[in-house]
């Protein structure tokens, strides 16, 4: 793999509305030929970059630099920069072909290349017999794919998707996040991804930043984010997690701790800076967490409680189990060959732990 | 409750239903009726029936007012669309709460008689009118401009009174054209004027091709504009006026209007086949562009 080429960067863009500030001094890169994705709860501002990127909004201040050049105060329709809106916004007056022949023209391509390109656009999203179609007649998966074809049709430097899965449903989503990806892949165009949609977000990009009011919380890869949230935002926000108070008593060096959790002391591994009586907040995922019956735990380094409620999932049994200081942990266990079986009644004490090292300690912060 | 409701209704269509009945269906009956008699002295008109009046409608003189007046009306109807267009893209893009305040200031006119705001034009285009006086005042022109009693003033009648019924079918299709759509051909590279004629343009024909009739229809009859501003008999609607209280051909008369509204049903036939396939293919299409 060669050297990430920097191809978008923005440079301390801010916007304020009012009184609200949409974005704050937001500064990003964005390299050659990746899946990025901008993720965040609603108004976190993520769609705010896209637009700015796209041209449809002005930033108050800051640059944007495409490929070296500074676009921000570029008319929209000069960037080379295309969009695939959330709502697709297809031109309801003109057929598939028209639609994504509709760039084309305006860049004034000649006749006699429009045509074999936008069928390609279209033979790519599986549309080829669609193209004299009115958008009208095409289920909402197909309307999704002709913007997306007409978009990529113009063989933008970047191509900026708006939400652009979350109209469909379910099933369809999950083939679209396949296809987008591969589709991806094939044009080697870089995409910027807005979703709210952490599984979506984990699942199709190569980098994620996640926001929150305006302001970058994390920065990394799917992996960086999951297991390593760098606070409680990001921890709370990407996934599932359970969250226990602590305190440091000891400090061991290298980064591990000894922290006193549920009236117990423990071994963590913290890539944070800590003193000795500093509050924390320890993170554990549900499917990180280990549930063992009382009878066959063989040391006393456990919490222990009761099964509160037990959620048959399919792939895995869902538990929330209660502990004496009244802290719940979501559990999720997977089925495998070793106990097809297993399962917990109401009310029954288990012990719980976890494999160490898995675990997250941030500086302690009161809940959201 | 829901008798209250379905005897609301029956009361309602009914009272609308005898008004139609009496004030439309009847009246045009008698004008249908009528055309087919013949002119009489004493009576106003009399048996027998016969189809000479509409055989006197051929004549190349009807005709060739006919064309007249339909020219006028398209003159009209253009410079309609030309003034009309841009002011109600004008009011839509104005914020939401400015608009009701500015269409109930386009409907306002309506409040005053048409033909007391014909007579205030008159007043104005007049030799010793306020245009004339102004430019003699100024020095700009040595003596008055003929304003009044041209086919000018006649078209300005024309807009200027029938100028609402372009904004308003115009206004109502503008305010339903998605703003992420114009973004979106933004996006594709489209600048101002292609995102217009592109997108605003085909989105909106209904509405132009609404306004345009609404225009255009009663522009043909409306004989007091011609009388009062062209000084002659320029319009369909004022040869039927003749017949009626001058010459007082009753049946030449009702031949006339016969076939003037035969003429305006055809538009508007024309008119829905238009709507009907433009909302079935959402638009129309830009491929011959």
């Amino acid at each position: 793999m060669n050297e990430p080429r920097p191809l978008l960067i923005l440079k301390q863009l801010s916007k304020t509305y009012g009184d609200n500030r949409v974005l704050d001094s937001f500064d990003l890169t964005i390299f050659d030929g990746e899946f990025f994705t901008l993720l965040g709860p609603s108004g976190c501002g993520k769609t705010t970059v896209l637009r700015m990127i796209a041209g449809l909004e002005d930033a108050d201040v800051g640059e944007i630099l495409l490929a070296g050049q500074d676009i921000a105060r570029m008319p929209a329709e000069k960037r080379p920069v295309n969009t695939v809106f959330q709502s697709y916004a297809l031109f309801p007056h003109m057929t598939v072909f028209d639609n994504v022949a509709f760039g084309l023209k305006m860049s004034k391509v000649p006749k006699e290349e429009i045509k074999p390109r936008v069928m390609e656009a279209l033979e790519m999203v599986r549309l080829g017999d669609f193209a004299q179609r009115k958008p009208n007649q095409l289920s909402g998966g197909q309307q999704q794919r002709v913007a997306i074809a007409r978009a990529v049709v113009n063989r933008p430097k970047l191509l900026l998707l708006d939400e652009s899965l979350s109209a469909l449903d379910y099933k369809l989503r999950q083939q679209m996040q396949v296809e987008l990806k591969r589709l991806q892949r094939k044009l080697g165009i870089t995409f910027v991804y807005v979703t709210h949609d952490q599984e979506e977000a984990l699942s199709m990009s190569d980098r994620v930043v996640v926001m929150y009011k305006g302001k970058v919380q994390q920065l990394g890869t799917p992996r960086e984010i999951y297991e390593q949230p760098a606070n409680l935002f990001v921890a709370k926000f990407i996934g599932e997690i359970n969250q226990l108070d602590g305190e440091i008593v000891a400090i061991d060096g290298n980064h591990e701790y000894e922290v006193k959790v549920e009236g117990m002391q423990w071994t963590l591994h913290a890539e944070h800076n800590f003193k000795v009586g500093d509050r924390v907040n320890v993170l554990l995922r549900p499917e990180d967490l280990r549930v063992e019956y009382l009878e066959d735990v063989q040391t006393s380094q456990t919490l222990v409680g009761k099964i509160v409620e037990r959620n048959y999932k399919g792939k895995t049994l869902d538990s929330i189990i209660r502990l004496p200081s009244g802290a719940e942990l979501i559990t999720s266990e997977f089925f495998d060959e070793d106990d097809p079986s297993f399962d917990y009644s109401l009310n029954q004490s288990v012990a719980v732990k976890w494999v160490p090292g898995w675990e997250v300690v941030l500086p302690y912060e009161a809940a959201h | 409750m829901k008798q209250h409701i379905s005897q609301f209704r029956f009361w309602a269509i009914g009272l609308i239903t005898v008004w139609l009945a009496l004030f439309v269906f009847v009246p045009n009956l008698l004008v249908l009726i009528t055309s087919f008699l013949t002119r009489d002295t004493v009576n106003t008109i009399a048996l027998p029936v016969n189809v000479e009046n509409y055989v006197r409608t051929l004549d190349l003189l009807y005709l060739q007012v006919l064309v007249d007046s339909l020219g006028m009306s398209l003159l009209a109807m253009i410079v309609c669309l030309l003034i009309g267009y841009p002011f109600a893209m004008c009011i839509v893009q104005l914020p939401k709460r400015w608009q009701p305040i500015l269409l109930f200031l386009v409907i306002l006119p309506f409040w005053t008689n048409s033909l007391v705001r014909t007579y205030a034009l008159q007043f104005i285009l007049g030799n010793k009118g306020l245009i004339n006086n102004l430019l003699l005042s100024l020095g700009l022109i040595e003596k008055p401009l003929q304003l009044l009693y041209t086919k000018f003033a006649v078209v300005l009648g024309l807009s200027y009174i029938l100028l609402p019924f372009m904004v308003l079918p115009l206004f109502s299709a503008l305010e339903k054209v998605d703003v992420r759509l114009l973004h979106a051909a933004k996006d594709l590279g489209a600048g101002a004027f292609s995102r217009f004629w592109r997108i605003t343009v085909p989105l909106t024909s209904p509405g132009i091709v609404a306004g345009c009739l609404m225009v255009l229809l009663p522009a043909m009859g409306m004989f007091y504009i011609s009388d009062l501003l062209g000084g002659k008999n320029l319009l369909l609607g004022n040869v039927i006026k003749t017949q009626f209280l001058n010459t007082r051909d009753w049946p030449f008369g009702s031949a006339l209007s016969v076939l003037l509204i035969v003429l305006l049903g055809f538009m508007l036939w024309l008119y829905f086949r238009a709507a009907k396939f433009v909302s079935r293919q959402g638009g129309i299409n830009d491929s011959d562009f």
